[in-house]
């Protein structure tokens, strides 16, 4: 009885020492999640002598309200969309970070110069990567998929289509299906028109649609057999190509382009931790060495020359980049603002629309 | 107690004292007081364990469904200019100076946000008026009213005001309101919100119609095996039992997960279907991401808690009132529906009650593969606690889920009697 008195008191000792400094990551998970343990946390812990565990979640804006409001913050950094940074920095739920005091690059360019345009929009985040969503398809079922409108089609190409379960990406995708070019998607979809006319072309697929919601679902649904097409993060369909050697093939047409980055919650007790963490992992090295690990590309202009190639030492991930000249024939820009300010009605009217029969 | 009850061995009339001249009944009323005390203390940390986690947090629960701040506390200039006014009133200069007031405020302290997604609850699109304006109310020169209007023109919109007025309110009906698909129209009259915005009074009637479907199929399914268990030798029952045990410990992530191996377009059940050549490889059945899928799942998860007090109660009646029953000449029928099934009914409601009320806030097996037409309320809930983060509504719509089973438990009680129900 003594013994383990003693012992679980030098624990917790143990367990109270080291939560003076440690720095606790929420992210995506899968593949995603694995580039950013290898790039930004093994270095990280390695270079300061600070430990830091990466935790998972299918959307990791969501749970910081509620611990902001809670007042029990259990995660220090936190990877988000620019329009849940937005939304969130605005609701006052982060803490705002000093982007001069980021890191030069390492061709000594100024943090506030080297970052990509949009990239330090939010004062309250620092953005690591450009990502998209894109469609993809399993090329042993069809083949011949160009466009969005194929996606759509399924007279042509018949079979189950994955969607993630959400507002965001799926209206845009629907009006680019429906022959809205990409630039005048968000003007026609600040109208109550435009929003109708997305449902409309989503009610189409409706009953054929099997929803997703954690990043690491569409590869598996695809593999599995489920659906012949899905929407995905374009990195997840890279890696279970590339990686895993399945028969997947992006298609570019309509791809939706957006950030992820670095937001530290309103108090948490590591805030110290956490600003050396954002400040370390987006450094020119360690968003190059992300893209080691997946095909998303670096939110830092010095990190492109030492962009090379993927973990297998063989494929190029220039040509895999959201931002590659040859997949940006007709791309959109996620326009932060709109979601930031919509985000939450548009939910809940997809919500109500995924609902009713 | 025990000892003052005793009738007092016949003595005389004159009360008994105790060595210290105190009343024998007022020591043994002393004694046992000093009992009860140290009974209650030993009671004590249970009572406060439930007080602070289960009243409380349905205390805090049931308060926020009508109490929502996040309108009121951040602008108080304007709460105070709705104080006085009737509802549905015209906003003039004044309140437009009110709101300009605030707003700077909000946007120093970053609570436009905040402000916007409590009226956009009630006003669905209005969220944005709040957090551009934010950005632009330091500028604002008066006439405020006129500058409002070159922001947005909605600014004059009476839906707003109304909107507005109703979120300045301490106490406000609006998330009951909103969580049978109601709202309040700019004059204060209850009107149903649009057509396509209608989801709440659908679900709650699936919910419950669900939750009643699968308790009788696990009373199907449940009352033959009980009745097996019940019946067998001993050692066969034991080992039968650990097949119906077995599962129940399993993780429910677990058996939900393999019910989506089983079931899935691709998965072994249509596999099989199609290798015998039942069914055409292109017209496969749709068992999963739907309502069978919830159904089928739920069914199989809650089975044992049905199973359970059916065995319990069947393993008490003595098996002679049924051989009783034939030798009187009754058929196995009648032996059946009027000696044997009586006598199960406690079960039968304690393993329906306890399947249906556990059915009703199911959310992980729904929400995994109930699809979109497999969702129950808790879905609903989950995604306003996880997802929206408005938890008045969530608080709402939980409280109307809870009065329904309280009101289903209260029938229960009066058609069978909860006295009669056997848990085990």
């Amino acid at each position: 009885m003594r013994k383990l008195l003693i012992l679980s008191t030098a624990l917790t000792t143990v367990g109270f020492a080291a939560s003076a400094e440690q720095v606790t990551v929420m992210s995506w998970g899968g593949a995603y999640g694995v580039s950013q343990v290898e790039a930004y946390n093994k270095p990280f812990t390695a270079a300061t002598g600070i430990p830091s565990t990466m935790v998972d979640s299918d959307n990791p804006a969501t749970p910081i309200k509620a611990m902001v409001e809670a007042g029990n913050v259990t995660i220090d950094v936190a990877d988000v969309e620019l329009s849940d940074a937005i939304r969130l920095c605005d609701e006052g739920m982060l803490e705002v970070i000093d982007h001069a005091a980021l890191p030069d690059g390492a061709d000594g360019t100024p943090a506030l110069e080297d970052f990509v345009d949009g990239a330090l929009m939010s004062e309250c985040a620092v953005a690591n990567i450009v990502w998209s969503t894109v469609f993809a398809y399993d090329t042993t079922k069809t083949s011949g998929v160009k466009s969005l409108a194929d996606f759509y089609d399924l007279a042509k190409y018949p079979g189950k289509r994955g969607l993630r379960k959400g507002a965001k990406a799926n209206l845009e995708m629907a009006l680019m299906a429906d022959g809205v070019p990409a630039a005048g998607v968000y003007d026609l979809l600040a109208t109550e028109a435009g929003v109708a006319r997305a449902f409309a072309k989503l009610d189409t697929i409706k009953s054929d649609v099997v929803w997703w919601e954690a990043g690491a679902q569409p590869p598996q649904l695809l593999a599995d057999g489920e659906v012949v097409m899905t929407t995905a993060y374009n990195g997840r369909i890279f890696n279970a190509a590339v990686g895993e050697g399945k028969p997947f093939e992006i298609v570019w047409d309509g791809q939706i382009m957006d950030f992820d980055l670095f937001v530290i919650p309103k108090g948490t007790p590591n805030k110290d931790a956490a600003m050396k963490y954002v400040a370390f992992a987006t450094g020119t090295q360690p968003l190059a060495d992300q893209a080691r690990y997946i095909s998303y590309g670096p939110a830092r202009k010095s990190s492109a020359p030492f962009v090379g190639k993927f973990k297998d030492d063989k494929t190029d991930m220039g040509p895999q980049m959201p931002t590659a000249a040859a997949n940006l024939s007709n791309a959109l820009a996620n326009d932060f603002a709109f979601w930031a300010d919509r985000d939450t009605e548009l939910s809940e009217r997809f919500n109500s629309w995924l609902l009713s029969n | 107690m025990t000892h003052a009850d005793q009738p007092d061995q016949g003595q005389e009339p004159e009360l008994l004292r105790t060595a210290d001249g105190l009343l024998l009944q007022t020591a043994l009323n002393r004694v046992s007081r000093r009992a009860k005390i140290k009974a209650f203390l030993l009671v004590l940390p249970l009572l406060a364990f439930i007080l602070v986690s289960f009243v409380a947090p349905i205390g805090q629960m049931l308060l926020r469904s009508v109490n929502n701040d996040q309108f009121y506390s951040n602008m108080p200039e304007l709460t105070l200019w709705f104080a006085d006014k009737e509802f549905g009133v015209e906003p003039d200069e004044m309140a437009f100076t009110a709101l300009a007031a605030d707003l700077t405020f909000a946007a120093k302290e970053r609570t436009a946000g905040s402000v916007g997604t409590r009226v956009n609850y009630d006003l669905p699109g209005s969220r944005s008026l709040f957090t551009s304006a934010a950005r632009k109310a330091k500028g604002l020169n008066p006439p405020f009213k006129d500058a409002f209007i070159k922001i947005n023109k909605d600014w004059v919109d009476p839906e707003l005001w109304a909107a507005m007025h109703a979120a300045s309110a301490t106490y406000t009906s609006s998330f009951y309101l909103a969580a049978v698909d109601r709202k309040r129209d700019t004059d204060g009259s209850i009107i149903q919100v649009d057509e396509n915005r209608r989801i709440y009074v659908q679900l709650f009637w699936r919910t419950l119609w669900l939750s009643g479907l699968i308790a009788v199929l696990c009373l199907l399914l449940g009352f033959p095996v009980a009745h097996l268990l019940a019946t067998l030798p001993m050692r066969k029952a034991s080992l039968l039992m650990i097949l119906v045990l077995l599962p129940f410990w399993t993780s429910l992530l677990v058996r939900t997960t393999a019910w989506m191996v089983i079931l899935q377009g691709q998965g072994v059940f249509n596999n099989i279907l199609v290798s015998l050549g039942i069914v055409a490889d292109d017209n496969r059945f749709e068992l999963m991401y739907n309502q069978t899928g919830s159904i089928v799942a739920m069914t199989h998860i809650l089975l044992p808690f049905m199973i359970l007090p059916l065995y319990s109660v069947m393993r008490t009646i003595p098996p002679s009132y049924a051989r009783a029953a034939r030798s009187l000449g009754a058929t196995s029928w009648t032996t059946f529906r009027r000696i044997y099934l009586p006598q199960t009914i406690p079960g039968i409601g304690a393993g329906g009650l306890l399947v249906f009320i556990l059915a009703v806030g199911y959310y992980i097996t729904p929400a995994l593969v109930g699809g979109a037409s497999g969702q129950l309320i808790s879905n609903q809930i989950a995604f306003h606690m996880q997802d929206s983060l408005n938890w008045s509504m969530a608080s709402a719509l939980a409280a109307i889920l809870l009065a329904a089973v309280l009101v289903l438990y209260w029938l229960y009680d009066r058609l069978i009697g909860i006295d009669n129900m056997k848990l085990g």
